[in-house]
């Protein structure tokens, strides 16, 4: 298995399959009086978040605790050493000295989980860096459509609103790319970057123009800050142009899904109307999101640290 | 320095020495496992029959439908992985999961374990533990179709299809139809 999981540019399908399949495993740990398993004991993961989170943070603490490793929490807010001055350098090399296993990082700079694994001994997960990936996010999201539509080869599915910024967008392009998804970006021209021409997605600006061929579609939260950089007129237009109301909806097959990886500005990119209805699977996406990460812990510290890597093709067999 | 693990990595090729049971043999033995199963029982009341991935799963289907035809009872029956409660997780890193799938319910009941060799009895603990997460069985008894000795732990069959003593630098190797496409016990070592 990978060391470190950074973008989801390491992931083959094969490994895909097996994080996913291996997923599908422990989710039913979930459903039994005793939710704990003992596998990852006298292992210890940090979250160390410079961002705020919530279920991403909540989601990777319980999937370690769930599987008996020791959990330390570190957020660089104002009660911690980095608003001491502490560098991210530092940081890492005190988490370093007492003995984590595995850390995983949320940090404002693209690139932050990737440098510091090359500081740390401990495996990294990237658990959101800037604008540039969020892994995690897109294995729990293809957990969450092969659950209802068993193979991903083929699927259509959009991915709407800021890609611009949005790391989840990036992440979820890879992973359903890899897994043989057709992808259409959907979104204001000034939120669609201008290389995601080469991502190998096609482009669209009209939404109502996609709906009817979807499989899934993907509403990605609008980070309200973004009006004021004016790359959007009003939240109100977003809502018109960009919002999944029940008249978009009812215009899609009837066994499209819909999902959002939180938190969701309702009445902007998705309506309560939406978003509670059957074909809404934001809350699988959560309760997925649990499993996902129990699986990526059990393969990726289910082993002496010391010893060689296991490629996953080996755990496969 | 200790070796943290006497047993032979499976490096080489297996080199077979003998055949030691055919499938008539292995149809007689879980034939008689099954009705030893409910005697000691005193019949079938509160049975749950549990197989041990991966071999032992097809194993206690076998024997749930063998007291099947001759009790006329479809006792629970389900798989376990123990996997995730080896005691070798970081010793020998991840391995593939499958589906646990024991019946919802085994407070009360008396769960019979059911794996294809006996050997150190490593397993067989974690499959206690595994048991002991799911709920509160009566009592947990142990049926294997080969009990090939060298125990590692106070551990004993109730209910054993053949005894095969083994030298520790031997292989047993059960093959099933459902898998292997045949029934066979073989003997061989890895050179």
């Amino acid at each position: 298995m990978i060391k470190h999981l950074l973008s989801m540019d390491q992931l083959s399908a094969e490994e895909i399959t097996t994080i996913l399949d291996t997923a599908e495993s422990l989710r039913q740990v979930t459903d039994r009086p005793i939710k704990k398993l003992p596998t990852l004991r006298g292992r210890t993961v940090c979250n160390l978040f410079y961002e705020a989170s919530t279920r991403t943070r909540i989601s990777f603490e319980l999937a370690a605790k769930r599987l008996s490793a020791d959990v330390i929490n570190f957020s660089a807010d104002s009660k911690s050493s980095v608003a001491k001055g502490e560098s991210f350098k530092d940081t890492a090399w005190t988490l370093e000295a007492m003995g984590v296993d595995a850390i995983i990082v949320r940090h404002g700079s693209s690139g932050a989980p990737h440098q510091l694994s090359r500081w740390v001994k401990a495996s990294v997960i990237n658990a959101g860096d800037g604008a540039h990936e969020h892994p995690t996010q897109a294995l729990l999201d293809l957990f969450s459509i092969r659950e209802r539509f068993k193979d991903l080869e083929g699927l259509k599915v959009a991915i709407v609103g800021d890609v611009l910024h949005s790391r989840v967008a990036r992440s979820n392009v890879k992973g359903l790319i890899t897994m043989g998804a057709e992808i259409v970006l959907v979104g204001p021209p000034t939120l669609i970057p201008k290389e995601a021409q080469t991502w190998g997605a096609r482009i669209e600006s009209d939404f109502d123009s996609v709906l009817e061929d979807l499989d899934v579609c993907y509403l990605l939260r609008v980070q309200q800050e973004r009006q004021a950089e004016q790359l959007f007129p009003s939240l109100r237009e977003y809502a018109s142009l960009w919002g999944l109301d029940n008249r978009r909806m009812q215009t899609m097959k009837p066994d499209a899904l819909v999902m959002h990886p939180g938190p969701m500005n309702r009445g902007v990119e998705i309506s309560t109307e939406v978003s509670e209805s059957t074909r809404s699977i934001i809350l699988d996406q959560v309760a997925n999101g649990l499993a996902v990460r129990m699986s990526l812990l059990y393969l990726m510290l289910g082993g002496r640290s010391e010893v060689d890597e296991i490629p996953l093709e080996a755990i496969a067999q | 320095m200790r070796s943290p693990d006497r047993r032979p990595a499976p490096t080489g090729e297996f080199v077979l020495k003998a055949r030691v049971m055919e499938p008539a043999d292995v149809r007689r033995a879980l034939t008689r496992v099954a009705h030893e199963i409910v005697e000691a029982n005193k019949g079938t009341e509160d049975l749950v029959i549990v197989g041990i991935r991966t071999r032992g799963a097809p194993l206690a289907d076998r024997v749930a439908a063998a007291i099947a035809s001759f009790e006329g009872v479809d006792l629970p029956s389900g798989a376990l992985d123990v996997t995730l409660y080896r005691d070798d997780v970081a010793l020998k890193g991840p391995r593939r999961l499958e589906a646990t799938t024991v019946p919802a319910d085994i407070d009360g009941r008396v769960v019979v374990v059911v794996d294809d060799v006996l050997y150190t009895g490593r397993t067989i603990r974690a499959a206690f533990d595994a048991l002991l997460d799911m709920g509160r069985p009566r009592a947990i008894r142990l049926a294997v179709l080969v009990d090939r000795g060298h125990r590692e732990f106070p551990i004993r069959a109730d209910h054993v299809g053949k005894n095969l003593p083994t030298a520790a630098d031997e292989v047993v190797k059960v093959h099933l139809e459902e898998i292997d496409g045949e029934d066979a016990v073989l003997i061989g070592e890895y050179r």
